[in-house]
Formats: C-alpha cells, sequence, structure tokens
C-alpha cells in the first residue's frame, strides 16, 4: 500500500487574547495510505478536527510537513494548491451550513466543475457537467430531480448525501470527513455510513474520517488514531485498538460508550473531571491528571509515540500489553 | 487595569489626532474657505492681505500650521476665532458645554426610563393590545420632527397657552445655570428635554422589546421558569439585564453624539446657547479654529461614552470580564 | 414498586399547533406512568416528540397556538387544569428538570451559586447564608470540586460537564420527587457523559427521586433506565422494562432502530442494517401505522392504526404480536447478556 498523505510533527498554536497560546495540535505525525479508512477519534477540544482542516491545507500550519503523494504542500500558496486541491475534499458535520440555501442543488455541484479544468486542462462543456451531475445523484442515491430544489427541502441524512456529491464532483483521491453523520438520528446515520463505506468500494476512495463516536468509527475504519489534547495518543489496526487498547485513555474511552445492551455498563473505567482545558495543558503525560495507572513519572516526563507491536503505536509509559 | 487605560488612552490620542488631521485638511481643500481674505475683510489692499497672511501664518506650510493650531487649541488655549478677530475659542466652548451637557443628561435620564419600562411592558404582553398600543406610540415619536415637535411646545407652553394654570411655570426661553438656581435650571430645561427624549423613546423601547422578545427564547429562560419562578422575576431578573447589551451600546453611540453637538435642533428651536448651535455657527462662517474646537471636544465625548459603555458592559455581562 | 400508585400518570396525552389553520398534531395519545424511584427512559429519534412530552408536563409550551389535550396526574393531582400560580408550587420543586445544554441553560450574568440560591429560595422560607450552605452541600454531592469556589463563578467559566453538575444541583435543591432530564449528555463528552449516568442513576437512592430521562440514544437507555418508552412520528411505538425490550423488542421499529447502531464489540458488519427513508413529518403521518412506509414487515392490514397491545412484559404499538407473527429475540453479540 503506498501512502497518500503523510504529516510530519505537525504543529498548530492558535493565538488567544491576553497573550495565550492554544496549542491545538502538538508534534502529530502520521500517514494515511492509499485505499484506507483512517478514523480519527477524541473528545472535544483534542484537535480531531483541527488536524483534519490541517491535512487539507484549509488551516494554516504554525509548523511541520505535510506531504501529498510526496508533494511538500505544507508551504505552498493557494494558486499552486489548486490542482492539489481536485485531489482532497472535505465533509462537514452541520449539512446545511455548508450548502449556500439561496442556490440550487445543481448549481452548486456544477460549480467546482466549471471553476476546475478536467483533466486535459479543457474547460468542461454544458453537456459534460450535466453528465456529470446526474453521474453524481445516481452514486449518492438521489433522485435526479433533486439538482432542481434547494437545500432547505431536504432533510439532514439527503442534505449530507448532496454535501458527499459536491465533494466527489471533481473526483478526488481523499476526503477528510468531519463527524459526518454526529448531527443525524440513527437510523439515518447508518444510511450515511453505508454510504461512505460504498462509495469507497466503488470509486476506490481514501478517507481519514473524524467522529467522537467510537462506534461509527470502529465500524467505517480500517486504522484509527486515539488523539487526547492535540497529540495522538495511540495509533493502530481498528480491531487491536478496539480489542486490546494499550493506552489507558482509550481503554477508558472504549468502556465509557453506552451500549444498547442490558449489563453492559458494569466492566466500566469511569475517568474523573472533565478534559483539561488545552490553554494549559498538564505537564508530562496530558492524560496523568485523569489517569487511573498514573505514577509519578507520568507528571515529569512526556511519553513519546512509540511502536509496541506491528503497526501499534501508543503514547505512554505503562501501556496495557 | 493600568494597561487597559492607557490603552485606551492612546486609542483616545490616535483618534483626536485623525481626525483633526481631516478636518484641517478638508477645510483647506474646500474651494473658498482661504481665511486670509475673510480676515482681510472685502476689498483688502495687497499689503493688508500680505500682513494678514503673515500674522496669522497662512504663508507656512500645512504641517507648520496644523502644529501651531494644535498647540493653540492644546497647551496655549489662547486660539483665536478667524471670524471674529480676537475672540478666544476655548472659553467660548466652556461656556456652551454645560447647557449641552444639561441638555443631553436630562434627556438621557428621561428616555432611558420611559423606554425601559415601554419596552419591558411591551414584552411582557407581547401579541396583546397592550404591546401594539405602546409600539404604536413608540412609532409615532420616531416618525416627529424634533423641530416641529419643539415649535408646538413652544407654541403650547410659551403662547397660546402659557397664561393658563398648566404652564404659568414656563419661564422664557433660554438656559438657566444650575449654579445660579437649580429650580430654574429645571424649569427652563424640562420642556427640551422632553422633546429630546420622545424620538429616542421611540427607537429604544423598540430595540429592547425586541431584544427582550428573542431572549425569551432562550434556554435559560426556560430554565428559570422550570425553576418555578414567577413570569415576572423570570422577565426582570433574567431576561432584562442579558437583552440590555444593545440598549447599552446603541446609548453610549447616541449620548456621545447628542453631547458632541448632536443636538442642535433642539438647541436651536429653545434658543440655548450649546454646543450644537456653536459648531453650526462656526460652520456656516467656515470658522476653522472654532471647528477645529468643537469637532476635539465631541471627539473626546464620543471615545469617553464609549469607554463608559465598556464599563457597563463589564457590569452587565462577567463575559466580558474574563475577555471572552 | 408495582403496587404502589404511579408518582407520574400521564393519560392520551396530545399536543398540536395550529398552522396555516390546520392543527397539527406532535404528539399523539402518549400514555405512561413513572413510580416513584424509577427511572423511565423515553427514547425516539428528532421530531418523535419525547421532547414536546417533557415540555407539554412542565407546561412550559406557552405559544398560544398550541392546544394540549389529556390527563396528566402527579400524585393524584391534575396537572393540567391546575391554575400557574398553584402550578409554580409543583414546578421547581416536586417535578424539576434539567435541559440539553449546560452551556446555555444557565443566565450567562449571574453565578452558578446566585442561581442555585434563587431556586430554593423561591420555594421555601430560608435565609441567603441558609441557602448558600444548602447549594454548596448539593453541589458538593454531585461530584463539584471545591465547592464553595464553584458557586461564586459564572456560568462560562465552568466546563461543560461542571455545569451539568450545577444544573443537576439546582434541580435536586428542593427535593424533587421527579426530575426530568432532557438529553442531559448529548452535548457531553462521553467520558463525561458517564460521569453524568451514573450521577443520574444513584439519585434514587441518594435523594428519592424518579427521573424521566429522555435521549435519543438506546445505549443511554440500557445503560440506565428501568422502563423504556419508544415513541416514533409522536405515537408511543413500544413500552416496557428495559430488560424486555433490549432482549426482544416487539416493534419493528424498536427491533430495527437497535440493529442500525454500530456494535461496539464482535464481528463487524460490512454494511449496517439500516432503516431507509425518514420519519414522516406530522401532517404526512399516514392514518394506520406511523411506520408502515419504513417496515419490513408491512401488510395490509397496517393501514390501520394499531392499538397498544400487551406482549409479552411490553405494551406494543403493532400488529405482528397479535397475527401470531412475534419478531425473534435480538442476536446479540459478544460476551455481554
Amino acid at each position: 500500500m503506498t501512502d497518500i498523505l503523510k504529516a510530519i510533527e505537525l504543529r498548530k498554536d492558535y493565538r488567544l487574547p491576553r497573550g495565550k497560546t492554544l496549542r491545538a495540535l502538538d508534534n502529530v505525525s502520521l500517514t494515511v495510505r492509499s485505499g484506507e479508512v483512517l478514523g480519527l477519534v477524541g473528545e472535544s477540544g483534542c484537535g480531531k478536527s483541527t488536524l483534519g482542516r490541517c491535512l487539507l491545507r484549509l488551516t494554516d500550519l504554525t509548523s511541520g510537513t505535510i506531504l501529498f503523494e510526496d508533494q511538500d504542500i505544507s508551504r505552498t500558496n493557494e494558486r499552486a494548491l489548486r490542482p492539489v486541491r481536485r485531489q482532497m475534499q472535505m465533509v462537514f458535520q452541520d449539512s446545511y451550513a455548508a450548502l449556500n440555501p439561496k442556490r440550487r442543488i445543481g448549481d452548486l455541484l456544477a460549480e467546482p466543475l466549471r471553476v476546475h479544468p478536467d483533466k486535459n486542462g479543457q474547460k468542461r462543456s454544458r453537456q459534460v457537467i450535466e453528465a456529470r451531475l446526474d453521474e453524481l445523484m445516481d452514486l449518492v442515491s438521489l433522485p435526479r430531480s433533486a439538482l432542481a430544489r434547494y437545500p432547505h427541502e431536504f432533510s439532514g441524512g439527503q442534505r449530507q448525501r448532496i454535501n458527499i456529491a459536491r465533494a466527489l464532483a471533481l473526483s478526488p483521491r481523499l476526503i477528510v470527513a468531519d463527524e459526518p453523520v454526529s448531527a443525524l438520528d440513527v437510523s439515518v446515520q447508518a444510511q450515511i455510513v453505508n454510504l461512505f463505506t460504498d462509495l469507497k468500494e466503488q470509486l476506490g476512495l481514501t478517507y481519514v474520517f473524524i467522529a467522537h463516536d467510537l462506534a461509527v468509527v470502529r465500524q467505517i475504519s480500517t486504522r484509527v488514531a486515539v488523539m487526547y489534547l492535540g497529540a495522538i495518543v495511540e495509533l493502530g489496526d481498528t480491531d487491536t485498538v478496539m480489542q486490546r487498547p494499550a493506552h489507558p485513555y482509550t481503554a477508558a474511552l472504549i468502556s465509557a460508550v453506552p451500549e444498547p445492551v442490558i449489563g453492559a455498563s458494569d466492566r466500566r473505567i469511569l475517568l474523573h473531571g472533565d478534559v483539561p482545558s488545552p490553554v494549559s495543558p498538564p505537564s508530562g503525560c496530558r492524560f496523568h491528571t485523569r489517569c487511573p495507572k498514573a505514577e509519578k513519572r507520568c507528571s515529569e516526563e512526556a511519553p513519546l509515540l512509540r511502536s509496541i507491536d506491528e503497526g501499534h503505536e501508543v503514547s505512554c509509559h505503562f501501556p496495557n500489553l | 487595569m493600568l494597561k487597559a487605560l492607557l490603552q485606551r488612552f492612546g486609542q483616545t490620542v490616535f483618534v483626536l489626532f485623525g481626525i483633526s488631521v481631516l478636518v484641517f485638511l478638508v477645510f483647506f481643500a474646500t474651494p473658498g474657505a482661504d481665511p486670509t481674505s475673510r480676515i482681510a475683510g472685502k476689498n483688502a489692499s495687497p499689503e493688508t492681505i500680505a500682513k494678514v497672511r503673515q500674522e496669522y501664518g497662512f504663508d507656512r506650510p500645512l504641517p507648520v500650521q496644523y502644529a501651531t493650531m494644535m498647540k493653540k487649541l492644546f497647551i496655549t488655549q489662547d486660539l483665536t476665532s478667524y471670524a471674529n478677530r480676537g475672540e478666544k475659542v476655548v472659553p467660548e466652548l466652556i461656556k456652551a458645554a454645560p447647557v449641552t451637557l444639561s441638555l443631553a443628561t436630562g434627556g438621557a435620564v428621561i428616555w432611558v426610563v420611559v423606554s425601559i419600562l415601554m419596552g419591558t411592558v411591551a414584552a411582557a404582553f407581547r401579541g396583546t393590545w397592550i404591546d401594539r398600543t405602546l409600539m404604536a406610540i413608540g412609532l409615532i415619536g420616531i416618525s416627529i420632527p424634533v423641530f416641529w415637535l419643539g415649535q408646538v411646545a413652544n407654541l403650547i407652553t410659551q403662547a397660546r397657552y402659557h397664561d393658563t394654570w398648566l404652564f404659568s411655570w414656563v419661564p422664557a426661553l433660554g438656559y438657566v445655570p444650575f449654579a445660579e438656581s437649580p429650580v430654574g435650571w429645571f424649569k427652563a430645561l424640562i420642556i427640551p428635554w422632553c422633546t429630546l427624549a420622545v424620538l429616542f423613546i421611540g427607537v429604544y423601547a423598540r430595540v429592547l422589546r425586541s431584544d427582550l422578545v428573542t431572549v425569551s427564547g432562550e434556554d435559560f429562560m426556560r430554565t428559570a421558569r422550570a425553576k418555578g419562578l414567577s413570569p415576572t422575576r423570570v422577565l426582570l431578573v433574567h431576561g432584562l439585564r442579558t437583552s440590555m447589551i444593545t440598549f447599552v451600546s446603541l446609548f453610549g453611540m447616541d449620548f456621545a453624539q447628542l453631547i458632541g453637538g448632536g443636538a442642535l435642533l433642539t438647541e436651536v428651536v429653545f434658543g440655548l446657547q450649546g454646543v450644537g448651535r456653536l459648531t453650526y455657527q462656526a460652520l456656516s462662517a467656515l470658522d476653522l479654529p472654532l471647528i477645529m474646537a468643537s469637532v476635539m471636544y465631541s471627539a473626546v465625548f464620543v471615545v469617553l461614552a464609549n469607554a463608559l459603555v465598556d464599563v457597563i458592559y463589564i457590569f452587565l455581562d462577567p463575559r466580558v470580564r474574563d475577555g471572552r | 414498586m408495582a403496587g404502589d400508585a404511579p408518582l407520574l400518570d400521564v393519560r392520551d396525552l396530545c399536543v398540536s399547533f395550529r398552522s396555516g389553520g390546520r392543527d397539527v398534531p406532535i404528539i399523539e395519545n402518549v400514555s405512561f406512568t413513572v413510580c416513584e424511584r424509577e427511572i423511565l427512559g423515553i427514547v425516539g429519534e428528532s421530531g418523535s416528540g419525547k421532547s414536546v412530552t417533557a415540555m407539554a408536563i412542565m407546561r412550559l409550551i406557552d405559544d398560544p397556538g398550541v392546544s394540549l389535550r389529556g390527563s396528566v396526574r402527579f400524585r393524584g393531582q391534575e396537572l393540567t387544569t391546575l391554575p400557574q400560580k398553584a402550578f409554580r408550587h409543583i414546578r421547581g420543586r416536586e417535578i424539576a428538570m434539567i435541559f440539553q445544554d449546560p452551556m446555555t441553560a444557565f443566565t450567562p450574568v449571574y453565578t452558578i451559586g446566585w442561581q442555585i440560591d434563587e431556586a430554593i429560595r423561591v420555594h421555601e422560607r430560608v435565609s441567603k447564608s441558609e441557602a448558600r450552605t444548602r447549594t454548596v452541600r448539593l453541589l458538593g454531592d454531585m461530584g463539584v470540586p471545591d465547592p464553595e469556589r464553584t458557586a461564586n463563578r459564572y456560568p462560562h467559566q465552568l466546563s461543560g460537564g461542571l455545569r451539568q453538575r450545577a444544573m443537576i444541583a439546582m434541580a435536586l435543591s428542593c427535593n424533587p420527587a421527579l426530575l426530568i432530564a432532557d438529553e442531559p449528555t448529548t452535548a457531553l463528552d462521553v467520558t463525561v457523559q458517564a460521569q453524568i449516568l451514573d450521577l443520574l442513576r444513584n439519585l434514587r437512592t441518594d435523594y428519592g427521586s424518579a427521573v424521566m430521562l429522555i435521549t435519543h440514544d438506546m445505549g443511554v437507555v440500557a445503560e440506565t433506565c428501568d422502563h423504556v418508552m419508544v415513541l416514533y412520528s409522536g405515537r408511543v411505538a413500544e413500552r416496557g422494562p428495559a430488560s424486555a425490550i433490549f432482549t426482544q423488542p416487539a416493534h419493528p421499529y424498536t427491533a430495527a432502530l437497535l440493529d442500525s447502531i454500530p456494535p461496539l464489540t464482535g464481528p463487524r458488519p460490512m454494511r449496517l442494517p439500516s432503516i431507509a427513508g425518514v420519519p414522516p413529518a406530522p401532517l404526512e403521518r399516514p392514518p394506520g401505522c406511523a411506520f408502515a412506509p419504513r417496515c419490513h414487515y408491512a401488510h395490509d392490514a397496517c393501514s390501520v392504526l394499531p392499538p397498544l397491545v400487551r406482549f409479552a412484559e411490553q405494551d406494543v404499538a403493532c400488529i405482528l404480536p397479535g397475527e401470531g407473527k412475534a419478531l425473534p429475540p435480538r442476536i446479540l453479540h459478544g460476551a455481554e447478556a
């Protein structure tokens, strides 16, 4: 498997008033392999959305390098980035906010096709665009008549299909989906998760799938990265991470998910307190304030992300092995 | 705290500098504004003109003229008028300021109190005839021109019904200093106050009502009701304070603008020699020193009023305190 | 518990609002009971009417276009016809409520402590300092660290989890017999959600309160509730003990909803079993079973509105059990159950 995207020591700081800095990403490195689904999970403020946006250069980095198919795009200007932009698209959580309410679906979907030239550098003709729009509607299982309607005429699930269609318009290779199903009802959520799976098979896509819902991430991902306060704490194959979590945080996170089964809560690891503010993260290991296994060393020395098994990395001094 | 104060002071200086440069440049760019011929008088001989030019420094480069004017205005405070030779503008302004200050403050008290009352009552009874009546009254207030209302008030209280018991107490037009006679001051100003307040009452009551209605849909209002609080308490204690933000911002702007001379029409109608009138006179005579002085004066008040609004914000909303 | 008279008895509750000259039904004939110290879960997707049910019981819907029918009895006393003033003594004291978003549910300009004091003092004649003592104790009981200092802080200065704890403290301030929790953990992170659910589970022993927990999350219900009511498109689909519903759901909707949740353990299905389509809008509700258009088992008989019938331990609004074609028990993977 080749690497489609490689992120090396990404750092993203946000300046806050009164001279404070919020380090949203702290030395994050990861690779996205062609054809895989990399799930990014974590609680609010862990930096998973920031990472998603940085990977696509929708937000500028403070430092670090991003390689898209071995091309360094971390400092490229907007103009030079345009051909790369076609290859990578984003789907957002809020299906409504992502669509201009005053324009018809057909218009919205045709826009990227009009702006970007095709593979041969030619402008697309109207017939080509219209044929593509019909194709897109078929891909996301919406009736072609939807093209003539406005965003507010659709339900949340349908709007998310439209957003996916828009992301697919230019036949990208990589899609970063930021909480694409978390605003949807469970029954609709399953439809959209299935759609993502189908499209991947059909079009050979690669996803970075960002979500806070572990069950959804497990369902769709081939690998999972667990984030906590701006850093990756565990990374590995989905089944390995979910069945044998090595980081105490991952274990607690998995056990905290309420399952629709009576008696499932009995083996819960209950963490104390809230996630600390990313403005003043704890010293040493960032998780030590809530960790049931924390020792003195954890508050003094920050653990590095290290490999404990083939393709299984964890940043913890005392991982569960 | 000190840092914030210094910051605000720096801002003020910057704003004053910007405005003064602008006024200065616009003045000299205005055709026919050349002060030399005005000061020298009609049909003045070339020698006189040259003398005036030299005496007033009009032959020097603009930056130097600007610096001289600023020095005379702020440091030596002996800037003299171009229109009335020899008349110093700073004392002129100091004489006019209390008049406008009295007028604007009194008006403000009336409009704040009445509009809060009207807005709250209208919001409490929203959708009923009480709401509609109050809002209609507000709209009428907004629509009435101030000078017309002032003239009518004068006509009624000064002429037509002046001799009846109702209005016999109304003194003749003009200002009575507070130090001279507080009662006289009050009597002289009460009708101008009300006239000035009418417009603002209409605007503010409507703004407050609409903010209160918006806030009543907020989650915390529902929580307050779910706690078992009475509707009155929910509205006054939880709703009113949180909906005052727009009200306060508007107030800061309007009040500053009035003190800075925006109450011109009211001042003229009621024969009050305030800042508005002074500015008007300066403008019609194209008298740069007086224009400059009054513009500087009102700019200071706009900045001060903004500072005041910030302080009120901090009092109203703890989130501002933490800079969020 | 079963033998006692119920604490809350809701019968045939209907809420509708007038729009364009028509009555749009939001919820139709919703009936259920909550016993002392019981935790009842009300589940449904958005638009199912679960929040409206709670708002109707608390009489927090004051839109003049809304009409309300049916009966809500609390300890035998009819609430729907009680004068506003008398109802205020029950609201907040006997029945308290907490809301989804603790971020916006507190008035932003007063401290947490002030707001809890207010809740106490509106119902009881106690001095300010007595109220504050109680507030601090409540906050401590809810697991708020350093309760005295926290009481003096403003809502925006607290994290989501702490705010929700403070919200629960405020709701419990007058020892209510019933706590209505409307999506109390939806806005929270999953590790914090676990803490709050733990807290809610313990209320019955620590405070003797019954809880009506409204949620869209079947997992939350399974972990917290004794009884469950599933709402679909404003109508009761199924209700009964949680243990029964999670092992053998009797309504095809409940079964499909449970199936569509991706499992956390066991084999991963290639595709998730999903329910096609979306719930109908109130005005487009079919005259018969509202779920029929999305149901695998739908047949002609479903065009008549099915009444709630008894099946095993639960009541179901479905025709299948009556036809002797009850759904099979749920297949569970992994080590649980």
